[in-house]
């Protein structure tokens, strides 16, 4: 499902595609066109995205999502968080780190990179990105 | 002006959450409309449906439908999904049917039975929709994304929950009195502040409800309005249907996207794509935000209301609580926006709702909208957004 989003080898850090032709950049990752709509190119390679980025905005969920979501039961209230990649230049909605909340955050604050449990399903654990404050 | 077409008539079936086909919903309003603007179902040249994805097939093929609900009479008809732009679609179609040349009169119309609660995504594991992988992955409800542009607008600028309470409280008084609205009671600031937060810094009373609805006008050509009703004088008409989508790169956080588009290597547009919904449409009917006499736009939440002022060109970026604050945008103000209550007092009929906002325009410029009448009305923009890249615009002028 998010296969090839984000490595979890060495420091965690998102994936995403740029095209070999005018080096734009997408999240999530994906082949075909390039969506430079003054670009011809047909292809778009997997390129590692920068670890850090500044918070562009956030909130918090205080009710549990609909399916397809998977809803911890008791729900917890949780933060997500547009966090804005300087270098690429596209921001990425990412829910945020466990135990980090709204309050927690601002705008323009710096997040990095960090990979959690989505869910378990039949004994398998659904890894995600997470969003958390640089330390 | 030759692109004008004229409303000859309008009619709604009132929002609520009554639980039966939206097909009843449409046919109601539809028989309004023809009712209103003095025409029988048989003198419609064509039927533009605004589609709902949530009733299954019929909901598909909204335009078929509605013409076989109202007894097939071998009328053209045409089915648009925009989401929440839907309804400015459909009438994109109509007018461009009668301008082509095509046909005379035509009947728009959109209507929506809605399920209780978020909206979720349509069934299945469709792990390549971004609006499946938005609920899957991030639990990204619709008010996630509403709550990120008012947590936005707090540390930019200072906005506080009680402006976004505001909204609310205006547009709770705007619908007190409109027959169609779903929620007719005044709300306080305290009242917003007392319902429970759904995303932060959102609560329940800022966020619009999802709703039943059915709305409908009749549309022609300026030429059968004259034949019709022997003259055009002050016939509202609409002067621009701006239907526009984004330009890369897209630099806002749209729903249901994960990510904007790269700034890196194209520069973004002069004008972002919200920005250039209305301003499209003030271009096509040759006016600017100073000449209106009132909006209706999109509060899907209170402080989404906000932005639009700054989007449409009612004020500069950042100041739109001062402007909601100075009284302006209340009826009685400079420049009113949301006379018929909003969102916030309909909720949400997605096909319906673009139609809806027009429908209170023309009843404003009619001079026929009661308690919250605007004085004086003579030009009305509505302007909203449906997810995917769906601007909506429509600029109605006497």
């Amino acid at each position: 499902m998010v296969d090839g989003w984000f490595t979890v080898e060495g420091e965690p850090h998102l994936i995403g595609a740029k095209c070999p032709a005018c080096a734009t950049i997408v999240f999530p990752p994906r082949g075909g066109a390039c969506p430079n709509p003054a670009c011809d190119s047909d292809e778009l390679d997997p390129t590692p995205l920068s670890r850090r980025g500044r918070v562009w905005s956030y909130t918090e969920n205080h009710y549990p999502p609909p399916p397809p979501y998977v809803a911890a039961d008791p729900f917890e209230p949780y933060a997500l968080a547009a966090v804005e990649l300087s270098a690429e230049g596209i921001v990425v909605l990412g829910q945020v780190a466990k135990g980090v909340r709204a309050a927690d955050l601002r705008v323009g604050m710096e997040m990095q990179v960090a990979v959690e449990v989505l869910s378990h399903d039949d004994d398998h654990d659904t890894l995600v990105y997470v969003w958390e404050p640089v330390p | 002006m030759s692109g004008d077409v004229a409303i000859l008539g309008v009619g709604m079936h009132p929002w609520g959450k009554w639980g039966n086909d939206f097909t009843e919903y449409g046919m109601v309003a539809a028989r309004r409309a023809l009712g209103d603007a003095g025409l029988e179902w048989n003198d419609i040249g064509y039927v533009a449906g605004a589609d709902t994805i949530r009733n299954g097939y019929p909901g598909f093929i909204a335009g078929a439908t509605f013409a076989q609900k109202l007894g097939w009479t071998g009328v053209r008809v045409s089915s648009s999904y925009a989401a929440c732009a839907s309804g400015a679609h459909a009438l994109h179609n109509a007018r461009a049917q009668i301008l082509a040349g095509f046909c005379d009169v035509a009947l728009v119309v959109g209507a929506d039975t809605t399920p209780k609660g978020f909206f979720a995504p349509v069934g299945g594991e469709r792990t390549n929709d971004p609006d499946w992988l938005r609920f899957r992955v991030l639990g990204a409800t619709n008010p996630t994304y509403f709550a990120l542009y008012a947590r936005r607008r707090m540390d930019l600028y200072g906005a506080t929950n009680d402006d976004f309470a505001l909204v609310k409280v205006k547009n709770s008084r705007h619908g007190l009195d409109n027959p169609n609205a779903r929620f007719r009671k005044e709300a306080s600031v305290d009242d917003v502040a007392a319902s429970p937060i759904v995303a932060d810094p959102l609560r329940l009373l800022d966020i619009c409800a999802t709703s039943d609805g059915g709305a409908a006008m009749v549309v022609s050509s300026m030429d059968f309005a004259r034949r019709h009703l022997g003259s055009t004088d002050s016939i509202p008409r609409v002067r621009a249907v701006s239907t526009v989508t984004p330009r890369y790169p897209q630099t806002v956080l749209e729903l249901p996207d994960f990510a904007t588009d790269s700034s890196a290597t194209v520069a973004p547009p002069a004008r972002g794509f919200r920005d250039s919904i209305a301003w499209s449409a003030y271009e096509e009917a040759g006016i600017g935000p100073d000449d209106l006499s009132l909006a209706e736009v999109y509060d899907l939440s209170t402080a989404l209301e906000l932005d639009w002022y700054e989007n449409i060109g009612l004020c500069g970026e950042g100041e739109a609580e001062a402007l909601l604050r100075s009284g302006a945008t209340t009826v009685g103000g400079r420049i009113p926006v949301n006379p018929s209550g909003g969102l916030a007092c309909f909720g949400e009929a997605i096909p319906a709702q673009a139609i809806a906002q027009v429908c209170e325009v023309v009843w404003q410029l009619r001079g026929e909208a009661g308690a919250r009448q605007v004085e004086g009305a003579t030009v009305g923009v509505t302007a909203n957004q449906g997810l995917f890249g769906h601007g909506s615009s429509v600029v109605v002028s006497t």
